[in-house]
């Protein structure tokens, strides 16, 4: 926070004493100025990007899901799909974005893809690595009390996949908005990445910077709740922390 | 006739010969121990046991092969294996809630238990607020309460400090004369084979065979002082003998 602070603080004194023009670098405080200013616009803006975020992280978690639960039955699956999955991460966004737009419109359903597409390899990555991460007595004490594969999965996999799958989640959804804004910029109706290409074209960088703001805040709001969401997910992760217990701990 | 038999049990990984020829037996209703140094193969013959392994030779349960290898054992790992995201309650109750038992009866079923094994409070709490002890009781508890034919217990105190390790004895020693389970326990500690075992097998380095059987003929309940302690001293000192200078002319030949 005081970082932030401080260097918002040095920007504004640049751009205040250097005699840069505002249009090539305006002050903090103009683009607050402006944001404030076209704040209709930007929430209208906002909104479809958060849609989009949104939506296409809600697919790619299920898809990611199904697929992680399919790998961890049938092993082989995992090295026959593995490097298509590799290669997807390595495509890029600023190739890959204008022809998913060509293929699927200026609408709803090309950003949904792409967000998708950045999200999906690391939370199917995390989901399996969780179910690895199982301690291998867990499951040969579960076996020996006759659990099938199924009992096995849901009783100890499931939830020992669950630091993994939250360490993902954090990751993935900051890249989520970075891939919902990049498919707007590629070509969109409305939308913050489509609205900071109108902004750089009509020389307006505090509006670009305003919008940049506006997509750092939600950045963080998502972040903020998947902490949340694993605290209320994960209630023994902080009863570990203060113990109660008598006698030596390991 | 013997609950369990094992009759030239060997098994290896790849190339590495873990268990080189492993016969021994457990009654109804006896305590043995099995003792040997790290590394020798003791938590793999458990693997075979519980089916997590499959390796040669022959396994008998009450006279016939061990096949479904769910329905004798209650195994207790050798770390405690409790779900770190179960409460202690819910974790005890894992196995009747495998065998399909409901939650609602399997808690009544455990609830009584808690007191007896120290428990009593800390049915809400997660393993993580337990000291070594309490976690090592809760797999202790989890175990017992599957009421199964035979319970295998792999190094149930080998990771407590020593304080803790001998009072963990003396509770399993005692709560053992209550309950007359059946039981085979995996250990490296001397004290604790002789302080909880009507029998002992020593167990010799890998590849694993066994090196000698011991009866150990002290009273119970155990005591720790006057003649019975004397006996206990001298049995100690003759295993610690057999393990650390190895002769196999000595031991027992199964070739
Ligand atoms: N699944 C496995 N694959 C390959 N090697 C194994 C496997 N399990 C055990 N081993 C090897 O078998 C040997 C015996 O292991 P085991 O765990 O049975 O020893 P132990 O007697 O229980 O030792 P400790 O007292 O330290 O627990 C070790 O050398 C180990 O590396
Ligand atoms: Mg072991």
């Amino acid at each position: 926070m005081i970082s932030v602070g401080l260097l918002l603080l040095a920007w504004e004194l640049y751009a205040t004493y250097s005699g840069i023009k505002p249009t090539i670098l305006p002050a903090p405080s103009r683009v607050f100025e402006q944001a404030m200013l076209n704040r209709e616009a930007l929430v209208d803006n906002a909104i479809p990007t958060i849609r989009a975020t949104l939506l296409g992280f809600a697919c790619s978690l299920s898809a990611a899901f199904a697929l992680s639960m399919l790998v961890d039955f049938f092993q082989p699956l995992r090295r026959a799909l593995f490097p298509v999955f590799i290669v997807s991460q390595t495509l890029p966004l600023v190739a890959i974005a204008p022809l998913v737009v060509l293929w699927f419109g200026f609408g709803l359903a090309p950003k949904i893809i792409l967000v998708a597409l950045v999200t999906f390899f690391p939370m199917l990555v995390a989901l399996v690595e969780g179910y690895e991460a199982t301690e291998a007595e867990i499951g040969q004490m579960l076996r020996a009390m006759g659990a099938g594969r199924w009992r096995i999965f849901m009783l100890a996999r499931l939830p020992s996949a669950l630091p993994y799958f939250f360490a993902g989640l954090r990751i993935s959804i900051t890249y989520a908005v970075v891939g919902a804004i990049f498919a707007e910029y590629a070509g969109a109706a409305k939308g913050l990445g489509i609205y900071m290409l109108n902004a750089k074209n009509n020389f307006r960088p505090d509006l670009v910077l305003a919008a940049v703001g506006v997509s750092a805040a939600l950045t963080l709001v998502l972040f903020g709740s998947t902490v949340l969401l694993q605290r209320l997910a994960m209630p023994w992760e902080r009863a570990g922390k203060e113990p109660v217990g008598m006698g030596s701990r390991r | 006739m013997s609950r369990l038999e094992l009759r030239h049990v060997r098994k290896a990984f790849g190339g590495l010969d873990v268990l080189a020829d492993i016969s021994l037996s457990v009654g109804v209703g006896e305590f043995v121990s099995i003792l040997g140094p790290s590394g020798a193969g003791k938590s793999t013959l458990f693997q075979l046991l519980t089916g997590a392994e499959h390796g040669e030779g022959e396994m008998l349960f009450d006279g016939a092969p061990l096949d479904d290898h769910g329905r004798h054992f209650a195994f207790m790992p050798q770390r405690d294996a409790l779900m770190p995201w179960r409460r202690i309650l819910d974790n005890t109750t894992l196995g009747l809630e495998v065998q399909g038992i409901r939650r609602k009866a399997a808690r009544a079923r455990v609830a009584p238990l808690f007191a007896e094994f120290g428990l009593a409070g800390f049915e809400r709490h997660f393993p993580a607020q337990l000291s070594g002890g309490m976690r090592q009781r809760a797999a202790l508890l989890r175990t017992v309460v599957q009421e199964r034919d035979m319970l295998l217990l792999d190094e149930p105190f080998g990771a407590l400090d020593a304080l803790t390790r001998t009072a963990m004895q003396r509770w399993l020693e005692q709560m053992w004369r209550h309950h007359r389970w059946t039981a085979l326990l995996i250990t490296h500690d001397v004290r604790e084979a002789v302080f909880l075992s009507d029998r002992i097998y020593v167990l010799s380095a890998r590849p694993a065979r066994i090196v000698r059987e011991i009866k150990v003929p002290l009273p119970r309940p155990r005591s720790l002082g006057g003649d019975a302690a004397r006996q206990a001293s001298a049995l100690e000192a003759e295993i610690l003998d057999i393990i650390l200078n190895p002769n196999p002319s000595k031991g027992h030949d199964h070739d």
